[in-house]
C-alpha cells in the first residue's frame, strides 16, 4: 500500500516536471518580442500603437509593461527592456549611469488641468500666480480679491479652498509643479519640482480617479488631473493664462500648440520642460512623454524594429492619439523627431531605412 | 457456537487496526523519514523566505540607512526633492489607524460572534454569519471607492460637525472635517477587518464543551453571567488569535487606507486630520521613485513596516501568554 502511494506521488512528480517542460511557449523562435517599461500615463496610446503596428508586421511582438516612470529608467539603465518609457526627463546624473548613450524620443504629448468644485461649476480662470499661491497655501479662499479680479462677475463663495493633489508618484505632478516651479520662484524654493513632492497644504488622492473622486465628493475643493481624463468624465476645468496673456482654455489643440511654441528653439536631445512656453495659443501646463532608446542597438533585429516602429509612431501612429485624447506632436516636431530616430545605429551604421 | 464466532468476527472488525500497525509487519521506516523531511522542509522554507525578506530589505535600504541613521525614525520631514526623508509620520499613521480600526472592530466583532454563537435561533445563524464573511470578499478598492463617495461626505457633513459639537472639547475632534482622514481610515479597516474576527471567534466560541454552558447554568447562571465566565474566559486566548489576526490586517492594509485617509505626512493629534501610513507610503511612491536615495528611504519604510508588525504581533502573543496563564488560573 504504502510502495504504492509513493509510486503514485514520485509519478505524479515526473509527469509534472515533463509536463511543464512540454508546456513551454511553442513557436517563440518565430516571433521577436520586444520588451520595454516605463510611464503609466502613456499606456493607453502605447498599447493601441502595438496593436495597430502588430497588424502590420505579424512577425513582431511588443511587450510593454507600465510599471511607472521610475521604474522604466531604472530597467532601461539596466538593459533588462529593449526600451524604456518615461513622463519626466531623465537627469544628467542618471543619463551619466546608463551604459550607452540614450534617446528621449517624444512620442505624444498630455496636458494637466486644475479642477474643482463650486456651486454650479461656474467656468474659472486662473492666473499662474493664482495656481502657485493657493497650492501654497497663501490664498485660502475661493473670493480671495486677485480670484475675483481673474473672474469678473463670477459670484465666488467665501468657503475655504481645499487642495486636492495626488499621492502616487506620477508624471501628472512632475508637470504640474514644473509648471508652479517655472511661474513661481517661492514654489521653486519651498517646493520644487518632482513626482512627488512635499505640499505645504492639502489631501492627497490616488490616481487621477482618486483626486477627482475627492474633488467631486467636497465641496470647495481644487485640484489637478490629466487632461485626457478631465475630458472623458467631463470635468469643470480651469482656462489658464499662458506666457503670451492670453487665457486658454486646455484642449487637445492646446496642447498640440505648446510643444509647436518650442520646436524653434528644441534641443538635440528633446530633453525640453514645456511647459509655460511661448506661443500665442498655447496651454502653459503640457509636457512630452518620451521613449527611451538606446542610440548603439544590442541587437540588429530588434534595432530595425524599434526604429521602423518609432519612425511608424511618429508618422501614422499620430492619427490615433486625439482619440485617445493625447495631444499629437506637432509636424515640425515630428520631422525632428523622426531625424533623431535615424540616428539610431547598430555597429555604427544607421538602422532606420529610408522610405 | 456460530453465534459468538459471529459477534467474536464483527468484534474485530470494529477494533480493525490499520495493517501496517499489526505486530510483525514491517513499519515503513522510509515513509516516515520522507514525512519528517517533507514537513522540516515546509518549515524551513518559511524560515528562508522570512530570513531572505528581512536581509533582502537591510540590503536595499543601505544608502538610506547609512545617510539617515536613526533620524530616519525620529524626524517628521519627507521630502523627496529635497531628498529629506524621516518615517514618524507614517509609523504614528499606520499604528493610530490600525489602533482605531481594531476599537471599533474588536467590540462588534466579539459581540456579533457572541450572538452568532450563543444567542441566536439556530435559522438565523447561516444568513448572518454569511452576510458578516462576504465582507471579506469584496476587494479592498471597493472598499475605497466607498470610502471616497460615500463614507467620507457622510463624515464630512453629519459624523465630525457632530462630533466637533458634542466633544470638540477633546483635541481628537477638533479641526476642519475633510471627510477624508484619520477617522474615515479607522472605519474602512474596522469594516475590513471585521470578517476575519467574526469568522475566527465564532469558531472559537462554538468549540467550547457544551458542558461549560450546562455547568454554569446549573448553578443557577444567567445568560450573561454564562457567556462571560464559562464561556469568554474559556476562549479567551482563541480569541486574542481572532483579534492578532484582524490587527494584523489592519496594519497591512493599503489601497482602501490610501484612498480615505488623506495621505498628509503628518503627524495630528485630531482624528480629523488627514494621515499617511507606511504602506501607503510605499504604495504611492515607488513607482515613480527615481532617484537612488529615494528609493532606499521608501524600501526602509519597508523594513520597518516589516519590524512594526513584528513587534505588534509579538507584543501580542505575549498577551495571549498572559491569558493564557489567567484561563489555567481559572480552570484551577
Amino acid at each position: 500500500m504504502r510502495k504504492l502511494a509513493i509510486v503514485a506521488v514520485a509519478s505524479a512528480a515526473l509527469a509534472l516536471v515533463v509536463g511543464s517542460s512540454l508546456l513551454a511557449p511553442p513557436g517563440a523562435a518565430a516571433e521577436l518580442l520586444i520588451n520595454g517599461a516605463g510611464a503609466t500615463f502613456p499606456y493607453p496610446i502605447y498599447s493601441k500603437w502595438f496593436d495597430e503596428y502588430a497588424k502590420a508586421e505579424p512577425s513582431l511582438r511588443f511587450n510593454y509593461q507600465s510599471i511607472g516612470s521610475g521604474g522604466g529608467i531604472r530597467q532601461v539603465t539596466e538593459r533588462t527592456v529593449d526600451f524604456g518609457a518615461s513622463d519626466g526627463p531623465m537627469t544628467d546624473e542618471q543619463l551619466a549611469k546608463a551604459p550607452g548613450e540614450l534617446f528621449h524620443i517624444p512620442t505624444v504629448l498630455g496636458a494637466v488641468v486644475a479642477t474643482y468644485n463650486l456651486p454650479g461649476n461656474p467656468a474659472l480662470r486662473f492666473t499662474p500666480d493664482i495656481l502657485a499661491d493657493v497650492f501654497l497655501g497663501k490664498i485660502e479662499k475661493w473670493n480671495a480679491p486677485r480670484i475675483q479680479a481673474a473672474n469678473p462677475g463670477v459670484a465666488l463663495p467665501g468657503d475655504p479652498i481645499i487642495v486636492v493633489h495626488r499621492s502616487d508618484g506620477s508624471g501628472t505632478t512632475y508637470i504640474f509643479t514644473d509648471y508652479l516651479a517655472k511661474v513661481s520662484h517661492e514654489w521653486e524654493q519651498r517646493v520644487g519640482r518632482g513626482t512627488s513632492v512635499k505640499w505645504p497644504v492639502g489631501l492627497g488622492g490616488k490616481g487621477n480617479e482618486g483626486v477627482a473622486g475627492q474633488i467631486k465628493s467636497t465641496p470647495g475643493a481644487l485640484g489637478y488631473v490629466e487632461l485626457a481624463y478631465a475630458i472623458k468624465n467631463q470635468l469643470p476645468v480651469g482656462v489658464v493664462r499662458n506666457r503670451a496673456g492670453q487665457f486658454i482654455e486646455p484642449t487637445i489643440e492646446s496642447t498640440t500648440a505648446a510643444a509647436a511654441g518650442a520646436a524653434r528653439n528644441m534641443p538635440a536631445d528633446f530633453r525640453v520642460s514645456l511647459t509655460n512656453p511661448l506661443g500665442e495659443k498655447a496651454y502653459p501646463i503640457a509636457s512630452f512623454t518620451w521613449l527611451l532608446v538606446y542610440k548603439e542597438q544590442t541587437d540588429e533585429a530588434k534595432g530595425k524594429a524599434i526604429v521602423n516602429f518609432l519612425h511608424w509612431a511618429t508618422t501614422e501612429g499620430q492619427k490615433y492619439a486625439a482619440d485617445l485624447l493625447y495631444a499629437p506632436l506637432p509636424p515640425q516636431v515630428a520631422q525632428q523627431v523622426r531625424a533623431k530616430v535615424g540616428q539610431i545605429t547598430f555597429h555604427g551604421k544607421p538602422l532606420l531605412v529610408a522610405r | 457456537m456460530l453465534k459468538s464466532e459471529l459477534a467474536g468476527a464483527s468484534t474485530a472488525e470494529r477494533l480493525s487496526v490499520p495493517r501496517s500497525l499489526v505486530p510483525g509487519r514491517r513499519r515503513g521506516v522510509w515513509g516516515d523519514r520522507l514525512y519528517q523531511a517533507a514537513v522540516r522542509g515546509a518549515v524551513l522554507v518559511f524560515v528562508v523566505v522570512v530570513v531572505g525578506i528581512a536581509a533582502l530589505l537591510v540590503y536595499a535600504a543601505r544608502p538610506s540607512l547609512a545617510a539617515f541613521g536613526w533620524r530616519f525614525l525620529v524626524t517628521a520631514d519627507w521630502d523627496p526633492v529635497a531628498e529629506h526623508f524621516g518615517a514618524l509620520p507614517f509609523v504614528y499613521g499606520t499604528l493610530v489607524s490600525a489602533l482605531l480600526g481594531m476599537l471599533i472592530a474588536v467590540p462588534l466583532g466579539v459581540g456579533c460572534a457572541i450572538y452568532l454563537a450563543e444567542l441566536a435561533p439556530s435559522w438565523v445563524r447561516p444568513p448572518v454569519a454569511f452576510l458578516v464573511e462576504l465582507l471579506a470578499a469584496i476587494p479592498s478598492v471597493v472598499y475605497g471607492l466607498w470610502g471616497i463617495f460615500v463614507l467620507a461626505p457622510l463624515l464630512r457633513s453629519w459624523v465630525q460637525p457632530g462630533l466637533a459639537r458634542w466633544l470638540g472639547f477633546l483635541p481628537l475632534f477638533q479641526g476642519t472635517p475633510y471627510g477624508v482622514g484619520m477617522l474615515a481610515a479607522g472605519i474602512i479597516l474596522a469594516i475590513m477587518v471585521l470578517p476575519f474576527i467574526v469568522a475566527v471567534s465564532r469558531e472559537v466560541l462554538l468549540a467550547v464543551p457544551t458542558q461549560q454552558r450546562e455547568a454554569a447554568l446549573a448553578l443557577g447562571a444567567t445568560r450573561w453571567e454564562t457567556t462571560r465566565l464559562a464561556v469568554l474566559r474559556y476562549a479567551r486566548s482563541g480569541l486574542m488569535g481572532a483579534i492578532l489576526l484582524g490587527l494584523g490586517r489592519a496594519l497591512g492594509e493599503t489601497m482602501a487606507v490610501t484612498m480615505v485617509i488623506g495621505n498628509r505626512p503628518e503627524i495630528a493629534l485630531s482624528l480629523f486630520a488627514p494621515g499617511y501610513t507606511m504602506a501607503s507610503v510605499i504604495a504611492n511612491e515607488f513607482t515613480e521613485a527615481t532617484s537612488d536615495l529615494y528609493l532606499a528611504a521608501l524600501i526602509e519604510i519597508g523594513l520597518l513596516l516589516f519590524v512594526v508588525t513584528v513587534a505588534v504581533n509579538a507584543l501580542a502573543r505575549l498577551l495571549v501568554w498572559s491569558v493564557g496563564g489567567a484561563v489555567k488560573e481559572v480552570r484551577e
